[in-house]
């Protein structure tokens, strides 16, 4: 068995907010009819939330479910069940027009967090991440610069974000570059 | 700047998120087509001054394909519609004639 690394194994930078690689995540890759009972069913038993509205991320502790399009989710678990787990949810689906799959290592995980944490992603994506429009538990696949990203918010003052894992260097510099001290714009 | 709202994931997405993906509503030409018809098919375009129908992918997003209905000068947006149809909805339609009395979607397609 060989010996999973994530992409920066940790690297961590300081600023008005404080930029981590996550470390390894189970994610899998779920497309299929997120209105159909088996498919709700499946998503509940291996990630103990239910399928969330459009936009959404439902989380529980280390797990969590992402609305990532009209057919598509994006389920968490911790590293090491993410094979059983994802064999799980195919398995609950047979006969249905589905799809699941494990995309763990081909992704990055990173967590922004502090006070100052809306305005290092306000910098870097198009998208309105005021305190009225941007909430807990809202969920947003865009751009980060120049990457694809989703990220999502924990609570008020931490955000997730993935990225593909070929982009992690790239994101992470990009994330410590907008988070550095004294480039606060007090906006947001 | 232009903006629209995408049918699938409900963001208001600006230009950086979309890939513009040209002229919505062409028929694809196939096996047992001559050469005009494929190259017509190919090549040949609408490019209106005025009001124009597109595909675009939600590409930084959601990753849909939708269309959108503007207009080219004034980047007017009347709407945006799913993929899947051959024609843009009643409600779309209203809300450009609404505003230009003299376009019809028969017309539009007869500009190429
Ligand atoms: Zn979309």
């Amino acid at each position: 068995m060989s010996n999973a690394v994530s992409a920066l194994q940790g690297a961590t930078s300081e600023g008005f907010a404080t930029i981590t690689e996550a470390g390894l995540r189970g994610m899998i890759t779920l497309r299929g009819d997120l209105s159909s009972a088996k498919l709700k069913k499946a998503v509940k038993s291996t990630a103990g939330v239910d399928v969330p509205a459009q936009r959404a991320c439902n989380s529980a502790g280390d797990k969590a479910v992402a609305w990532m399009s009209p057919d598509e989710l994006l389920v968490m678990v911790p590293y090491a069940d993410v094979v059983d787990a994802t064999t799980r949810i195919a398995k609950a689906l047979e006969g249905e027009h589905a799809l699941a799959v494990n995309v763990s290592d081909a992704r990055a995980v990173f967590t922004i967090e502090g006070a100052g944490a809306r305005e290092v992603l306000a910098k870097l994506s198009p998208v309105d991440l005021s305190r009225e429009a941007f909430t807990t538990g809202m969920f947003r696949r865009t751009r980060l610069a120049q990457a694809a990203v989703a990220f999502w918010m924990r609570d008020e003052t931490t955000f997730e974000l993935v990225c593909f894992r070929s982009e992690a260097q790239y994101v992470f510099d990009v994330l410590s570059m907008s988070a550095r001290t004294g480039s606060e714009v007090g906006f947001l | 700047m232009l903006i629209l709202e995408c049918p699938y994931c409900g963001v208001k997405a600006e230009e950086t998120e979309l890939h513009g993906g040209g002229q919505a509503h062409i028929k694809r030409e196939t096996v047992g087509s001559d050469d005009d018809a494929f190259e017509h098919y190919l090549f040949t375009r609408a490019n209106p001054r005025g009001v124009h129908l597109e595909r675009w992918r939600h590409a930084n997003g959601c990753g849909k394909w939708f269309h959108a209905a503007r207009d080219t000068t004034t980047l007017e947006v009347f709407g945006t519609y799913p993929a899947q149809t051959f024609e843009p909805p009643k409600d779309i339609i209203d809300a450009i004639t609404a505003k230009r009395p003299d376009w019809s979607f028969k017309n539009w397609q007869g500009a190429t």
